[in-house]
């Protein structure tokens, strides 16, 4: 078959908004991902992101605006566009009474493969969520993690150029996280264009080239993670705690150490290019912080300064 | 390559084989135990109705009575259990198997079942000597009109609550009323004028006449077409119904 390799974005979206009745939940943003990349949409519960991959996966129509994905409409060519992608929902929803083989066999055929095709295809894909040895056993009795990669590996039976992934590792402890993000950074690797929701930092850090951040249904921010740290943010950020003393209450005393200084319930963030520096100021003044920790800045930082809240609350 | 609704249907087949040991009391048990105590218990003291003995005479509605028990029991919690708990309905729509496909391979599977169970009973039944036409043949096929007519409404049904307390109800007042009153145990006409309507408009009633016709090799109360007519009508309805209720679910 004829095929134009292009930058033809996989996913362009135009002013796309989705309401339930009074409530919006996306607002009318613009998306556009390209092939091989891995895009992150960031936010706290409640920002749209899920809304925004449901449209994406063409389980939910657009309100209004425009969206295509693949250069196709969802609303006209859904199942052409699903049979090109591979969605790991938020919610498992494997089947709890056939074993691991027969999950990925049994959703296999969905795509039309044969049965040889599917029995093959799931061993590979055994192989690549480290389910080999379980693959007889039945779905219920597994850990969160290891159902969580059945139902990335599930995502990838039909060989997708495009994959979903709704707050991939949300519950997981962190060693299951950290198998995790190696799978999809190998899948990443191997030109497989990610697309993801998460409210953890760390996870948009480490996985996404390039990602938005989301709150109240609009984007605030996009770009690469370094670039938005860079962009809103500090090379550096100062942690301090007072004890008893209120935060608010000694904000004023910080005036003029590094850019500037957001008081939060607990503690005191000092943005600023050089941590050791502005600790050293902050002795000099006579102030007697209980904790001081200096760290590099992070996406909770660029968050923070976006919305004016911490992501997980 | 196979269609989505033929692995729709695998998918289906392949969680029944874990799960079959729990349905073979009541699929091919509990109906050969109900011949075997009201036909020749009850049928002990009744003697003939209609000029065969009972339990010949209960035959078809007992087999009848099997596909509508089957197919109104699988398509509640099976149904909803699948949208709210297990959600395989969504991991489907996730892939190009479309909502019709999702309802085909679904009935196309209890329409399975229920001929499986039914041809079981003919054979038990046949062993006795109750069949007393060539025509019992063509009772799998009123069996399966009469598992679609129910399923379809009943799967329409399951995908539109949001809680399983609504089966109590479709049991009690549904289910149980039609198998003691749509003619299996004893003829629609020993009912009071003011009661018989509700027989007729149960599509049991006209699957049990129809195997009834079929079994003891006589004419049915109404022209055969009208009988399978209002059985497809049922159909038809429950799957429109399906159709509606299963995409209200599954997208916005």
């Amino acid at each position: 078959m004829f095929q134009l390799v292009s930058d033809q974005p996989l996913i362009l979206a135009r002013g796309l908004a989705k309401r339930f009745g009074d409530f919006t939940a996306v607002d009318g943003i613009d998306v556009s991902v390209a092939p091989g990349e891995a895009f992150g949409f960031l936010g706290p519960n409640g920002a749209g992101k899920s809304s925004t991959m449901r449209m994406i996966s063409c389980v939910s129509l657009p309100t209004s605006g425009e969206l295509r994905i693949f250069g196709m409409d969802p609303a006209v060519d859904g199942s052409a566009i699903r049979a090109r992608l591979g969605v790991c929902p938020q919610l498992d929803n494997l089947d709890p009474d056939l074993s691991v083989r027969e999950n990925l066999t049994t959703y296999a055929r969905y795509f039309g493969l044969s049965r040889a095709e599917a029995r093959r295809r799931a061993d590979e894909l055994l192989e690549f969520a480290r389910l080999t040895e379980k693959a007889g056993s039945r779905v219920e009795p597994l850990s969160g993690g290891m159902k969580r990669r059945l139902t990335i590996a599930r995502a990838m039976v039909n060989d997708p150029e495009l994959v979903l992934l709704d707050e991939p590792t949300t519950g997981l402890d962190p060693q299951a996280r950290h198998l995790l993000w190696e799978r999809l950074f190998r899948l990443k690797q191997q030109g497989t264009t990610l697309v993801l929701t998460t409210h953890y930092m760390d996870e948009a850090e480490q996985l996404c080239d390039r990602l938005v951040v989301m709150d109240g249904g609009r984007i605030v921010a996009e770009g690469s993670p370094r670039a938005l740290i860079e962009t809103y943010s500090t090379a550096e950020v100062v942690e301090l705690r007072f004890g008893q003393i209120r935060p608010a209450d000694i904000v004023g005393k910080l005036e003029g150490i590094g850019e500037r200084a957001d008081p939060l319930p607990d503690r005191v963030l000092l943005y600023t290019a050089d941590g050791d520096a502005a600790v050293a100021e902050v002795t000099r003044r006579g102030l007697q912080p209980s904790s001081v920790l200096v760290r590099r800045s992070t996406l909770e930082d660029v968050f923070l300064h976006l919305t004016g809240r911490t992501l997980v609350d | 390559m196979a269609h989505p609704t033929v692995a729709v249907l695998e998918r289906n087949l392949t969680v029944y084989r874990r799960v079959w040991r729990a349905s073979v009391m009541s699929s091919f048990v509990l109906p050969v135990l109900f011949l075997l105590s009201i036909g020749l218990g009850v049928g002990g003291y009744v003697g003939e109705v209609g000029g065969v003995d009972y339990l010949a005479w209960i035959v078809p509605g007992v087999l009848a009575v099997t596909a509508f028990q089957m197919a109104v029991g699988e398509c509640t919690y099976a149904v909803l259990g699948d949208f709210k708990w297990v959600r395989s309905y969504h991991a489907m729509r996730a892939t190009p198997v479309a909502i019709r496909d999702m309802i085909a391979g679904w009935l196309l599977y209890i329409l399975l079942r229920v001929e499986i169970a039914v041809v079981v009973f003919l054979g038990v039944t046949a062993a006795f000597g109750a069949l007393r036409s060539p025509w019992a043949l063509v009772t799998p096929l009123i069996a399966g009109l009469l598992a679609l007519s129910v399923a379809a409404p009943v799967t329409a049904f399951a995908a539109t609550i949001e809680h399983d307390t609504y089966f109590a109800l479709l049991f009690r007042f549904v289910m149980i009323p039609s198998t003691l009153f749509a003619g299996v145990f004893f003829p629609v006409e020993q009912l009071p004028d003011v009661i018989k309507p509700l027989a007729y408009a149960s599509p049991l009633w006209h699957a049990v006449e129809l195997c009834r016709a079929a079994t003891l090799g006589g004419a049915p109360p109404w022209p055969v077409l009208l009988h399978v007519a209002y059985l497809a009508a049922f159909a038809v309805a429950g799957l429109a119904w399906a159709g509606r209720a299963f995409r209200a679910r599954l997208q916005d």
